[in-house]
């Protein structure tokens, strides 16, 4: 039985100088057969194993995780959560998660910092205008709240930015979903984590998939550098290795895996109490509570597992904001990395069935996945459990490519590919 | 970011070329006969490899030319380059 976080354990936990804080998760050796086993213990993984525990009463589960929890690309994202999309079968997906996030540091009973700051997507150009106020119309029609803002009203929501209309992309205008934020990404996977295996779920760290057994049609089991574990149903959350697991089983998906980078700079006091993206010059930045500037940089254009990303990419980031942000020019930056991110050709995510009985894909989430990881794994363990997509994720089954029913979101993916 | 030798002008930084993606996949030769399952396979399923992979390249700021690539996706490493046409080298 966990205990309850909260403010009387803080005090209490005070007093023994924090030194007897019950374990937030268990270190188990993988049994030898589970109901189901995901893999990949990022934030959808343990999230999907959260509710599968949770809704659907499956608890002789395991997740199995290549390295640490949390430490692939949810701990290298830019935290931005927004649910402003296009078409409909996305405002469905994406605004689940949204309202799922909303009650979500109640939910699990950990902190996950969940901040409604608002997202603004600036306007550069004449059909940016267009597009945007598009999406603003649909948006609403889907009961998302969105708004159109003028530039006078972009420079008063947020007046660090410049917007002058002698740069080379002037800010025409910009849309902004109020409800949108960012939250703390560690927390998500810590937090799901620790539920997940207060339910009894078998958090394996340090456990590779080496191979998929089939037998026939069927799956059933996993080799890992742990050994072999049997099991009839396995959920593939592993972002950019998808097609890595997906060569394994002997298929192929439609995702090409690539570097995205983000950094971030010194901390500094508050300036920017928002997030801003900029799809046309691409430039998106928000500040975390530690004071340091979050910045979104591009992908780069080719098929890589390297996660480092090139520097041009960077640079071109770099003189998109300072051009926005004369302010920042002084500013030097700490950190930077790169992620590895499995694009889908429509830019939109796949959580299916397969062919093969007892697999399923969670994947294809690109450049925008941190936004969904509450619905995401509410969804997919709606998937795994019933064999049968929830209707908020019918429309992500990998047979869009076939049937060509695809879910075009380009325009609202904010990263340009 | 890396450099590629094009075989047409040398080597050159990678952000001179554009990726064409996985190399070798033949369009078909009767496009009316396919069913939705091998169009669906032949624009969309990539291998995606971890490792090795055979892939196109286009000298977008430079001569414009196609050609195929060897390069190794998990350290940006390249292997070989070859025309458009000509058979991968064997190693």
């Amino acid at each position: 039985m966990k205990n309850n976080y909260s403010i009387f354990s803080l005090l209490k936990n005070s007093i023994s100088y924090h030194e007897n804080w019950q374990q937030a998760w268990r270190d188990p050796e993988p049994k030898k057969e589970y109901d189901a086993v995901i893999v990949g213990g990022g934030g959808h993984g343990l999230a999907t194993a959260y509710y599968l525990a949770k809704k659907h009463n499956m608890k002789n589960i395991a997740v199995v995780e290549k390295g640490w929890i949390g430490g692939g690309n949810t701990g290298r994202n830019t935290t931005i959560i927004r649910s402003n999309y296009l078409w409909d079968a996305s405002a469905g997906l994406y605004d689940h998660a949204l309202k799922l996030w909303e009650n979500l540091s109640q939910e699990i009973n950990y902190n996950v910092m969940f901040s409604q700051r608002g997202v603004m997507n600036l306007a550069h150009n004449l059909q940016d205008v267009r597009d945007l106020k598009r999406r603003t119309h649909a948006n609403r029609l889907n009961g998302i709240d969105a708004v159109w803002l003028s530039t006078e009203e972009v420079k008063k929501f947020c007046p660090i930015i410049n917007t002058s209309p002698d740069i080379r992309y002037p800010v025409l205008g910009g849309t902004l979903q109020r409800r949108a934020g960012t939250a703390r990404h560690d927390a998500v996977a810590w937090g799901y984590a620790r539920g997940a295996d207060a339910m009894g779920v078998d958090i394996i760290q340090n456990c590779e998939v080496k191979g998929i057994k089939r037998n026939g049609n069927a799956v059933e089991g996993i080799e890992t550098n742990k050994g072999f574990i049997k099991t009839k149903k396995i959920g593939v959350v592993a972002a950019g290795h998808s097609s890595v697991i997906a060569n394994m089983a002997g298929i192929r998906l439609p995702l090409e895996s690539k570097p995205l980078q983000a950094l971030v700079s010194e901390p500094v006091k508050p300036i920017i109490d928002t997030v801003v993206m900029s799809n046309a010059v691409h430039a998106y930045v928000s500040q975390s509570d530690k004071g340091e500037l979050v910045i979104g940089a591009g992908t780069d254009a080719y098929v890589s597992y390297t996660q480092r990303g090139s520097h041009d990419v960077v640079e071109g980031t770099l003189k998109a904001i300072l051009e926005l942000y004369p302010i920042f020019s002084r500013m030097k930056m700490l950190r930077q990395w790169g992620g590895i991110v499995d694009i889908c050709p429509d830019a939109s995510p796949i959580i299916s069935k397969t062919n093969i009985k007892g697999l399923y894909f969670n994947c294809g989430w690109g450049t925008g996945g941190f936004k969904a990881t509450p619905g995401s794994g509410d969804l997919f363990a709606h998937t795994i459990a019933n064999d049968e997509p929830h209707k908020l994720n019918a429309s992500f089954n990998i047979n869009r490519f076939v049937s060509g029913d695809l879910v075009d979101e380009h325009g609202a993916a904010a990263v340009a590919h | 970011m890396f450099i590629i030798t094009c075989p047409f002008c040398g080597e050159r930084d990678q952000s001179e070329f554009s990726a064409g993606g996985e190399a070798h996949i033949v369009r078909p030769k009767q496009p009316t006969e396919l069913s939705d399952d091998e169009w669906a396979d032949f624009l969309f399923m990539r291998k995606n490899i971890k490792g090795v992979q055979f892939e196109r390249w286009n000298h977008a700021h430079g001569c414009r030319k196609w050609f195929n690539v060897i390069r190794d996706t998990s350290n940006d490493k390249i292997h070989a380059v070859y025309k458009m046409g000509e058979k991968p080298p064997q190693k």
